[in-house]
């Protein structure tokens, strides 16, 4: 999710504010099911992990799993909501992927209200609720491309019947494309942390819905919102708030108004299309579910998922960003605690590692899934030996690309390579060297201007650096070359 | 001969379970065609069940309590591989993957399953007339109902095709066929009994209980049931109490209320000295005068054996009948969504999946299951809520304060269990609300979810089987069975087996 490409923002017209909630399902990662011990597991052959529970079939009973209330409540609890005594709702629809053509889910009474979101910028977005419902299964419409109309047939996959889901359902507090893209990243963080899901939205076990609304800027009012479904990427997300935002504030500025509908997200055409209506909406006729009992958490229940819950983002990236006064940016911060790698970071720094660099080295190039074997110290070492003039970049990205495959020390690493920073004075030797055997390319750079100089200092490190098998300083090199070419 | 006396020879060794299966299934034989209270009968899977006894005994094994007794379930009770169709249209064929809670019991205890009973479809009536497979007729006279939903347990255990049965009791579906056919039957408290495995109706209210031809039995069948289980969230965790030793103890000293609004709003006289005077201008209508008499006839018997009997009230009974009506309904439409054509039973073809699920409910129910589904959807749709669900559960919430109230004065409660005799087969068939005021006695117990019996206590001015209803607060089941035993002695060789 970190990688996604950055995506264009068109800001509002002036006059003209953005007012964004989020509904986000997430599947939990518990063993079994919601109201039975099938496996939850995704990409099994399809209706294998299937009972007469998760079926619906008649003369069955649904029975609460324990582990997934105690995630949903320590979710709950990790976004800062009151969890409450909460009763199981029947909310009824007819569909085919549906086994009871009701959904098992929390209605007027749920296990989470009143929770917080605080995003990596410190903008903080309420949470109205986390509820507990169960997942329905999966159509697949076959023929026709794959269209629901032109199908021939359509097949069912229950596995994913019965899944416990959670519900985060934001306030409207959300402004631009880029907080909502930010409360979702954000969202799955905690996910990630608190361990209560994969939160893969590909997968789908991460699903967002956003309401889109616009408003004069500085009005406090709510206007007609549409909810637009089928955002499978962040990118996605936030280019359909965009042209949806758009597309209100057309319509309001020629006197129409928008319709409150749900809407779909077309991906290929970059636009939202009309779906359900208010008026056609479903009546679902909720009421509690008889077949099952009301979740009564003890306090003490509650003190001790408290007692258990992980240091969460928002107060690690803090940390981090404490821990190098000022030297720790904050996107390296969000990256370095997205990969869990903040606790690694401090512990070289307080091993007397430069803290921006340390930062900045990690984030850039420990990318990988396996960094067991770089220890904090051999960190230190290493930023150490970068830091002092010892080592280049070039070397020190190497040297810890062969520390994540060996761990061995990075001085050991260095030494079998060969690799030394060159002395200041062998350096500017080979520098003159290099003018004096491009004279052609030297004018050029001597009397360019900044742009030119720029794609000419490219040329001269290369050819220093092969001068050097590699053990220049690129930065030192660059510092010579405009040193001669601007004589003081 | 009772389940008690064949668990007994059978465990001796006097008798084969095989044998005694075969004398059961010989009747269903040659009776069945007239009554119809099977939509199956299991021949080859009861003979198999009763030599699986058979060579228990032989093995020296401890028998079960129902060692060999032959057992009818009502088929709203899943049985494994073996149809279970809620005498729907819907769900003909359809064989479920495994058993009822319940079955799994009766068989740990030894009884033999002899087949499955004909119910109104989806147990939604009273007569079991509303089956799709036809209606069951009364052993007693067979130009009349058996009562129902569970008609044709009731009628099976009258007819002496089996010695016990299963049915499932949402609003009296238990105890009003067993007054109508003249056996014992008897509503557990809700949660004493698991519903996993019971096709549901109105989940809120069904409870499943049994019938037999003693109160022994029917005592004897409901603790081979009852009990906690994982599988059931609604069932109530509490170890049970024995009530074998309870049925003998009599009535010396227990307080029994008659109740005042059930028994049509004229009570029945109070003995002279007990209890003031209720409001009974509330009561409910319909209560035939014959019932009355019998009612009047238990009260009596029971002050003769030491009772201190009281007319009570409890106003709020009056309203069981309209709030059932509202919440057995809405819990049903959603139950019953189910049913769309998609995974199992009947489905009817259509160009989308939408117009198969439509094509398919209306093809698959019949007409009273679509009336209350109808019902049920409006209690709960947007704007009506509040107005009949909400109000109906205010009311519910009102009995159980009332019915708590009561039970501080007296020990049971003492009433009709069914309004009149058995009726004629299509005498309520075209009015609908006719037929519901069959269940304005026995509703109450489902809104409170306390346990209720109904033993055969003369006969009305017809010669047919008049029962009377012994209700009792929650997990009261001893306490009734004892008083319903006591009723038994007196009312010996009146309301058996015809």
């Amino acid at each position: 999710m970190s990688g996604e490409a950055p995506e264009r923002e068109t800001a509002l017209p002036d006059g003209w504010e953005l007012v964004v909630g989020l509904e986000v399902h997430v599947e939990l990662s518990t063993a079994t099911k919601l109201f039975c011990g099938c496996a939850n597991r995704f990409g099994d052959e399809p209706n294998t992990n299937v009972c007469p529970v998760c079926l619906g079939l008649p003369g069955s009973l649904p029975v609460v799993n324990a582990a997934a209330v105690d995630f949903a409540m320590r979710l709950g609890r990790a976004l800062g909501c009151e969890v409450r005594p909460a009763v199981f709702a029947r909310k009824n629809y007819f569909y085919p992927d549906m086994p009871k053509d009701y959904q098992i889910s929390q209605y007027d009474q749920p296990t989470n209200i009143d929770g917080r979101l605080e995003l990596a910028d410190g903008h903080v977005v309420g949470i109205e609720r986390a509820h507990i419902e169960e997942d329905t299964g999966k159509t697949t419409h076959v023929g026709g491309g794959g269209r629901i109309h032109d199908a021939s047939y359509a097949l069912v996959d229950y596995n994913r019947a019965g899944v416990p889901l959670v519900e985060i359902v934001s306030r409207p507090d959300i402004r631009t494309a880029e907080q909502a893209r930010a409360y979702v990243r954000e969202l799955r963080a905690i996910l990630l942390s608190v361990g209560v899901s994969d939160a893969r939205m590909e997968e789908g076990s991460m699903r967002v819905d956003a309401n889109v609304s616009v408003r004069p800027s500085g009005s406090d009012e709510l206007r007609t919102r549409c909810e637009i479904k089928n955002l499978s990427s962040l990118r996605s997300l936030g280019r359909a708030i965009t042209f949806e935002a758009g597309r209100h504030v057309d319509l309001w500025s020629s006197g129409e108004r928008p319709r409150q509908e749900t809407r779909h997200w077309d991906e290929a055409q970059g636009r939202t299309t009309p779906g359900r209506s208010k008026e056609d909406a479903e009546d679902y006729r909720y009421f509690q579910d008889p077949d099952l009992v009301p979740l009564v958490p003890s306090a003490e229940q509650v003190a001790a998922i408290d007692a258990e819950l992980p240091v969460l983002p928002a107060a690690r990236r803090a940390e981090l960003l404490a821990v190098g006064a000022g030297a720790v940016s904050a996107s390296d911060a969000a990256l370095l605690v997205e990969r869990d790698q903040d606790e690694l970071v401090r512990a070289a720094v307080s091993g007397g590692a430069e803290p921006g660099l340390t930062a900045t080295r990690v984030a850039n190039d420990l990318a990988v899934d396996d960094w067991s074997r770089v220890t904090p110290a051999s960190l230190a070492a290493l930023i150490g030996l970068e830091s002092s003039g010892q080592m280049t970049a070039t070397q020190a990205k190497q040297v810890l690309a062969e520390m994540v495959e060996t761990g061995d020390e990075p001085a050991s690493i260095a030494e079998r390579r060969g690799f030394q920073a060159m002395a200041g004075d062998d350096l500017a030797a080979t520098v003159d060297e290099v003018i004096a055997a491009n004279p052609g390319e030297w004018a050029r750079y001597r009397d360019g201007d900044d742009t030119g100089r720029k794609k000419l200092s490219g040329f001269f490190i290369g050819q220093v650096m092969r001068a050097t098998r590699g053990r220049a300083d690129g930065a030192a090199v660059n510092r010579l070359l405009q040193e001669r070419a601007e004589p003081a | 001969m009772t389940a008690g006396a064949i668990a007994a020879a059978v465990a001796a060794g006097e008798r084969t379970a095989r044998s005694v299966a075969e004398d059961y299934l010989d009747r269903i034989a040659a009776d069945d065609s007239e009554i119809g209270a099977f939509n199956l009968v299991l021949v080859d899977e009861a003979l198999a069940a009763a030599d699986r006894v058979d060579a228990a005994v032989a093995r020296g094994e401890p028998p079960g309590p129902l060692c060999g007794v032959p057992v009818a379930l009502k088929d709203n009770l899943c049985t494994r591989g073996i149809p279970t169709t809620c005498s729907s249209r819907m769900l003909e064929g359809w064989r479920p993957p495994y058993n009822a809670t319940v079955v799994e019991r009766l068989r740990a205890a030894g009884a033999v399953v002899v087949g499955k009973t004909n119910l109104d479809e989806f147990a939604m009536g009273s007569s079991t007339e509303n089956s799709a497979f036809g209606p069951t007729r009364n052993p007693h006279d067979t130009s009349r109902v058996p009562g129902g939903s569970s008609g044709g347990s009731a009628a099976s255990v009258a007819a002496g095709f089996s010695a016990l049965a299963l049915g499932s009791d949402t609003g009296g579906s238990i105890r009003q066929p067993a007054a109508l056919c003249g056996v014992v039957g008897m509503k557990p408290t809700y949660g004493r009994v698991s519903r996993y495995g019971l096709v549901a109706f109105a989940s809120s209210l069904d409870q499943i209980g049994p019938f037999a031809a003693t109160v022994a039995d029917a005592a004897a069948c409901y603790e081979a049931i009852a009990g906690h289980d994982p599988l059931d969230s609604t069932s109530i965790d509490q170890p049970l109490e024995p009530i074998e030793d309870a049925l003998a103890e009599g009535v010396e000293g227990l307080r029994v209320g008659v109740l005042a609004e059930l028994c049509g709003g004229a009570p029945p006289e109070a003995p002279a000295g007990n209890g003031a005077p209720a409001d009974v201008s509330r009561g409910v209508e319909g209560v035939a005068g014959d019932v009355l008499s019998r009612v009047r006839d238990a009260a009596e018997t029971l002050e003769r054996a030491g009772a201190e009997v009281r007319t009570v009230s409890v106003p709020s009974a009056v309203l069981g009948l309209s709030a059932y009506y509202l919440i057995a309904p809405a819990e049903a439409s959603s139950n019953l969504a189910r049913y769309d054509g998609v995974r199992y039973g009947l489905r009817v073809d259509a160009a989308n999946a939408a117009e198969m699920n439509v094509n398919t409910r209306t093809a698959g129910f019949g007409a009273e299951v679509k009336r209350r589904i109808m019902l049920g959807t409006y209690a709960l749709s947007a704007g009506y809520y509040d107005a009949f669900y909400g109000k109906a559960l205010r009311v519910r919430t009102l009995m159980l304060e009332e019915f708590a109230a009561v039970y501080n004065d007296v020990d049971v409660l003492l009433c009709p269990t069914a309004p009149t005799t058995a009726f004629e087969l299509g005498a309520k068939t075209a009015d609908p609300l006719l037929m519901y005021l069959n269940d304005v006695c026995t509703i109450p117990s489902n809104l409170t979810g306390h346990p209720a019996i109904s033993v055969p206590f003369g006969r009305g001015d017809d010669g047919l089987p008049v029962g009377v209803q012994i209700m009792g607060p929650a997990l009261s089941e001893r306490l009734i069975f004892r008083v319903a035993a006591a009723l038994e002695r007196t009312a010996t060789g009146e309301g058996s087996a015809p």
